[in-house]
């Protein structure tokens, strides 16, 4: 499929739009949700940390110190990533699946069209631009910590952003990305799979969207751990 | 002219197409008839290359499709206009975009051109008012006849309807079993349905094959369905009363 993919190409002025179109869908059309679930899980990491936090000799900025790195490390690259294959992913099985079951996918090759690259080229381009999402996460992740920490009274301003700053190892931002690139491509390209070779009517298309999911998962989390293992040990 | 030899096709170790050798004439509407679950859809995939064949060749003037290379297919397919049993219009694309996408992806055309080649086809299928709705918002009839625009819309060789007024009511189906026999004739294309409606047999049947459990049980005219003595394709098709007495009133004349 991959190797289709890269085949023969659609005209750069038609693939450009679907471009444009699956940016908006699939890139700026999460941003929302994203946003959402960052600022809170954030706040509630930094709130959960500052209970745990009994020792009064431990200092406060190790609040805003925890929030930072488990928000740079797992939650933004790894959760987010989970999120997306339910939001990104079972939108790409079921459009593609119902174009299998319409059978637009066969007008499209009997018109002598490579469905894989008109269908799925696109979506891997645009989201070679989900860093930015992760980027919107991190930082409203650590936003949100700051606001419950602040607000809520667990530490001062300045507090917090010293603990932000504290041991800051600027590879674990690279390390976040890194996986998030991995986790890009797995996010556009198995949901694709399942839609593109699915079989059935429409209550196949939900049980593909539902496979596309928990496979699009397990691969990110064993990712995860293999990247893990890989560059931070 | 297409030309079939021997094809056969299984899934599963069940055989769906077995030896099916016909020949589809140019200009005319062939038919292949046939039950629920004969394999005609299977083999009309067949002959688009959407299924691979087990066995048997194909050939679409004098050319042969299994022996050609993936560019050559992508070549023979420009010349190939299908009409889905569902009309597989694109969803998103209105219905002037619909007829409009065949040949801004596989032209040079200017924008200007396609758009008129467009208006022009979609005359020719009597849409009228319908170029900026979307294919939720039209009737059955009009998508076939969008579907028809579209396969029409880049000159085709070679036309193939699946089942092309299924779920339609006898007045539009008749109407576009017409449409079809009239594009043929205009275009000199040859055409290949797949059909169990048994009113487009007797009104568009120049040649017709009849499949039964994946087997060529018959072929001949609309004229010869009612003098053969093929008990298969007299059983499939005079099923009904109406065709029993049209029958019989025939062959008493």
């Amino acid at each position: 499929m991959i190797q289709s993919v890269f085949g023969k190409f659609t005209k750069w002025k038609i693939l450009k739009q679907l471009i444009l179109i699956d940016i908006d869908v699939l890139i700026i059309g999460s941003l929302g949700i994203v946003s959402f679930i960052s600022f809170f899980v954030g706040g509630v990491v930094s709130i959960q940390t500052a209970l745990n936090l009994e020792n009064p000799l431990l200092p406060k900025n190790l609040i805003a110190f925890a929030t930072r790195q488990s928000v740079i490390l797992e939650f933004a690259p790894t959760f987010i990533s989970i999120i997306m294959a339910g939001k990104v992913g079972s939108y790409i099985t079921s459009s593609l699946g119902t174009m299998r079951v319409t059978e637009q996918i066969d007008a499209l090759e009997v018109m002598g069209i490579n469905t894989y690259n008109y269908l799925i080229f696109p979506k891997i381009i645009a989201l070679s631009l989900y860093p930015l999402v992760i980027c919107a996460s991190m930082f409203l992740g650590i936003f949100g910590g700051y606001i419950a920490c602040v607000y809520g009274g667990w530490t001062s301003s300045g507090e917090f952003i010293e603990g932000i700053q504290l041991d800051f190892i600027p590879f674990h931002v690279t390390y976040a990305f890194i996986k998030t690139g991995f986790f890009s491509f797995v996010l556009a390209t198995i949901p694709s799979f399942h839609g593109y070779y699915m079989t059935g009517g429409a209550l196949e298309v939900g049980k593909a969207s539902t496979i596309s999911f928990v496979w699009t998962s397990v691969v990110i989390i064993l990712l995860n751990y293999l990247l893990t293992q890989l560059l931070l040990t | 002219m297409i030309k079939v030899k021997n094809i056969s096709k299984a899934f599963n170790g069940t055989q769906v197409l077995n030896q099916i050798s016909t020949v589809f004439d140019k200009g005319k509407t062939n038919l292949i008839i046939g039950q629920s679950g004969s394999g005609k859809t299977v083999f009309i995939k067949c002959l688009l290359g959407l299924i691979q064949t087990d066995s048997g060749y194909i050939e679409f003037d004098n050319k042969a499709f299994n022996s050609m290379s993936v560019k050559e297919r992508s070549v023979l397919r420009q010349e190939v206009g299908m009409v889905f049993q569902g009309s597989a219009l694109f969803d998103s694309m209105t219905v002037e975009e619909n007829i409009m996408f065949p040949m801004q992806m596989l032209t040079n055309k200017e924008e200007n051109e396609v758009r008129d080649r467009a208006n022009m086809v979609i005359k020719r299928v009597n849409l009228i008012n319908a170029n900026e709705k979307y294919p939720d918002e039209i009737s059955g009839g009009m998508k076939k006849r969008v579907a028809i625009a579209r396969a029409i819309a880049m000159n085709p060789k070679y036309l193939f309807c699946d089942e092309p007024n299924s779920g339609l009511d006898p007045k539009t189906a008749i109407l576009i079993d017409n449409l079809i026999q009239e594009i043929t004739e205009e275009y000199n294309i040859t055409t290949v349905i797949n059909t169990h409606d048994m009113n487009s047999v007797m009104e568009i049947g120049e040649k017709i094959v009849f499949l039964q459990n994946g087997v060529k049980a018959w072929e001949g005219t609309k004229k010869d369905i009612f003098n053969t003595n093929n008990e298969a394709v007299s059983n499939f098709v005079y099923s009904s009363d109406l065709f029993k007495k049209v029958r019989k009133m025939y062959l008493k004349n």
